[in-house]
């Protein structure tokens, strides 16, 4: 249980490359963090620095009351679970459990305790005595984060944890995942490159870009107002349709009520419809490229003449438009987002 | 290659057979001529059956030697023998882990520098440093040793370059686990590397140890002392050691004596060796 606390943290490498510059960020005691953005953008090195696997070549990191800049990853009160989940493949579960506790001379009836209940959380009991290379890909992640669980770490740090799984066991872990969480209530700090995982299971999210913070906020926060242009194509699924204001100024459908420096107008692709909204809306007419039926809900994708984006809609159901038709868009203004192309920030 | 060309099959075992052909019938042979009397061996003709003097014969090489011709009993030599090729593999096997170890996850000065020595010392092989091997070796009193024996051919090039490149293989996350997990570098080698090597190590034990015991000139030249004759030396001494003509019979059972030890640790080895690479999995 502890609050992280990064000072303007930075991280150059030997050769001169820049991987985090100047990350400031305060984690509350049981929180649950997620770093998300592109490869590359300096979210695994920040985990690692934290974990104390990279050295930290500027600023200060506090766990709980520790500045732990200089301290050996064992002795950052940390757990990590790792993206191939680096399970010691000559030992049996237990000890794979156990290793890290034996080395911190943790007395033995207090190792089985905390192997028996990690275990029985993460229900890995019936396989305590099989090595790694007998359980499927969900069991081995279970075992990692079993491994996590024993130390009753200050904080959890999760590197993309369920990037090896399969689409199904990985909505079952994440679920699960948050639920162990919550119920801990450790301090989490969890690196992903999935947006989806980012937005479900964070407390905060903090969007990365370039070894930058782009944003920090709740999920929905993140979603409802992104403050750049890159969280806004970043998160949100379909990404948003950004379209410029020279062309909506042409074709008369600029609406008049947006800020000044506006030149860039983002809408997501739910709050694009292809009958009028009850409110004032903007209008935009476009041919039909493809229609892409995904269940519960269909994606169009309209291309504007004279611009080259096609931009897409998202509508319930399966609508009644052929490819090739001219269909008209109507965007409500009040979900219109408006942003500086030069600045890539919201101007409202 | 699964295949119905019976042909095609017919010639390959055919070349297959001949080779086994070619490299077991010396070896049966000597096999034979162990059993035989005396001069059998000197009429010119080989008989291709076994006689009836095995007993005689290896009783005589195992218990008195060739007294009269300067040779020990070959027990101690086997013996001898063991321990130089033990000593040999055991410590090429443990220098060239460490080295190994440092090489790849230590980041010190004239890393890549040091690496290339341990390399380029491949290229001397014992006989083209063995003048001055030799002066060393005597110079440091070690002549009639097992020190002597052993340690100028300990330092292994091949080991160290295969260790490394094992080394190399282990995910850079397994080091990272063990660091979160509080195990410092020695104790991630003791706990980590080592069982992951073990096939490797077997291997490694396989070749050295046969390296070892098939030693030849070097023990030759740092022992005078019949306590301290290799087997392998001791077959050369009872080909040219009296004046008489040799004793075929006896060399013929030396040599067999001789070649069972590398067999049983082939054939050893060889079970711990599939065992390992059936169990471990990076």
């Amino acid at each position: 249980m502890a609050r992280i606390v990064m000072d303007d943290l930075h991280k150059v490498y030997p050769g001169g490359v820049k991987a985090v510059t100047g990350i400031s960020l305060d984690i509350a005691d049981g929180e649950m963090i997620v770093l998300v953005g592109p490869s590359g953008c300096g979210k695994s090195t920040l985990l690692r620095m934290v974990a104390g696997l990279e050295t930290i070549t500027g600023g200060t990191l506090k766990i709980g009351d520790r500045v732990v800049n200089q301290l050996e990853p064992a002795d950052r009160d940390i757990a990590m679970v790792f993206q191939n989940y680096a399970l010691y493949p000559h030992m049996t579960v237990y000890n794979n459990l156990a290793y890290g506790l034996r080395n911190k001379g943790v007395p033995k009836a207090e190792i089985e305790r905390r192997v028996q209940e990690a275990a029985g959380m993460l229900q890995i009991a019936d396989y305590l005595d099989r090595k790694p290379r007998a359980l499927s890909g969900g069991q081995r992640q279970r075992v990692a984060m079993g491994r996590a669980l024993v130390r009753e770490p200050a904080a959890f740090l999760f590197d993309e944890p369920l990037s090896n799984l399969d689409a199904k066991l990985r909505v079952q872990m994440r679920v699960e995942i948050r639920q162990l969480q919550k119920r801990l209530g450790t301090t989490s700090l969890y690196v992903t490159h999935d947006q989806l995982e980012a937005l479900t299971l964070a407390d905060r999210l903090v969007v990365l870009n370039a070894g930058q913070i782009e944003q920090v906020g709740t999920p929905m926060e993140l979603y409802r107002r992104p403050a750049t242009v890159f969280v806004a194509g970043f998160i949100g699924s379909p990404a948003m349709n950004m379209i410029d204001m020279a062309y909506l100024r042409d074709r008369g459908a600029a609406p008049s009520a947006l800020p000044g420096g506006t030149d860039l107008v983002g809408i997501r692709p739910d709050d694009l419809s292809l009958t009028p909204p009850p409110g004032p809306a903007m209008v935009l007419q476009g041919r039909v490229a493809l229609l892409e039926p995904a269940g519960a809900e269909s994606h169009i994708y309209v291309t504007l003449d004279a611009n080259a984006q096609p931009i897409t809609v998202r509508v319930p159901g399966l609508p009644e438009v052929t490819e090739g038709a001219v269909v008209t868009l109507h965007a409500p203004l009040e979900a219109l987002h408006p942003f500086n192309s030069a600045s890539g920030k919201r101007t409202d | 290659m699964v295949e119905n060309d019976r042909f095609g099959s017919l010639l390959a075992h055919l070349i297959l057979i001949l080779g086994v052909a070619a490299v077991v019938f010396p070896v049966y042979v000597a096999v034979i001529a162990s059993t035989h009397a005396p001069g059998t061996f000197l009429q010119g003709v080989m008989p291709l059956l076994p006689g009836s003097h095995a007993i005689e014969n290896y009783r005589t090489v195992i218990f008195e030697g060739r007294a009269q011709a300067g040779a020990p009993p070959i027990g101690l030599m086997l013996w001898n023998s063991f321990v130089m090729a033990m000593m040999v593999a055991v410590g090429k096997i443990a220098i060239s882990l460490l080295s190994a170890f440092a090489i790849v996850y230590f980041r010190f000065r004239f890393r890549i520098f040091f690496f290339w020595v341990i390399f380029l010392t491949l290229m001397l092989p014992v006989e083209v440093r063995i003048v001055p091997t030799y002066a060393v070796v005597a110079n440091l009193g070690l002549l009639n040793s097992y020190a002597g024996l052993s340690i100028p051919l300990i330092a292994s090039a091949t080991a160290t370059f295969l260790f490394r490149q094992f080394f190399m293989t282990v995910p850079e996350e397994m080091l990272e686990a063990a660091r979160v997990d509080g195990a410092g570098p020695m104790k991630f080698f003791k706990d980590i590397l080592l069982p992951l090597s073990i096939t490797n190590i077997a291997a490694m034990f396989v070749i050295m140890f046969i390296y070892g015991w098939n030693q030849y000139l070097w023990p030759l030249l740092v022992t005078n002392d019949e306590r301290y004759y290799t087997v392998v030396m001791g077959i050369q001494r009872m080909v040219t050691g009296a004046d008489s003509e040799p004793l075929w019979h006896l060399v013929m059972a030396t040599v067999v004596l001789a070649a069972l030890p590398p067999i049983l640790v082939i054939l050893f080895m060889q079970r711990l060796f599939v065992k390992g690479l059936v169990e471990t999995e990076k």
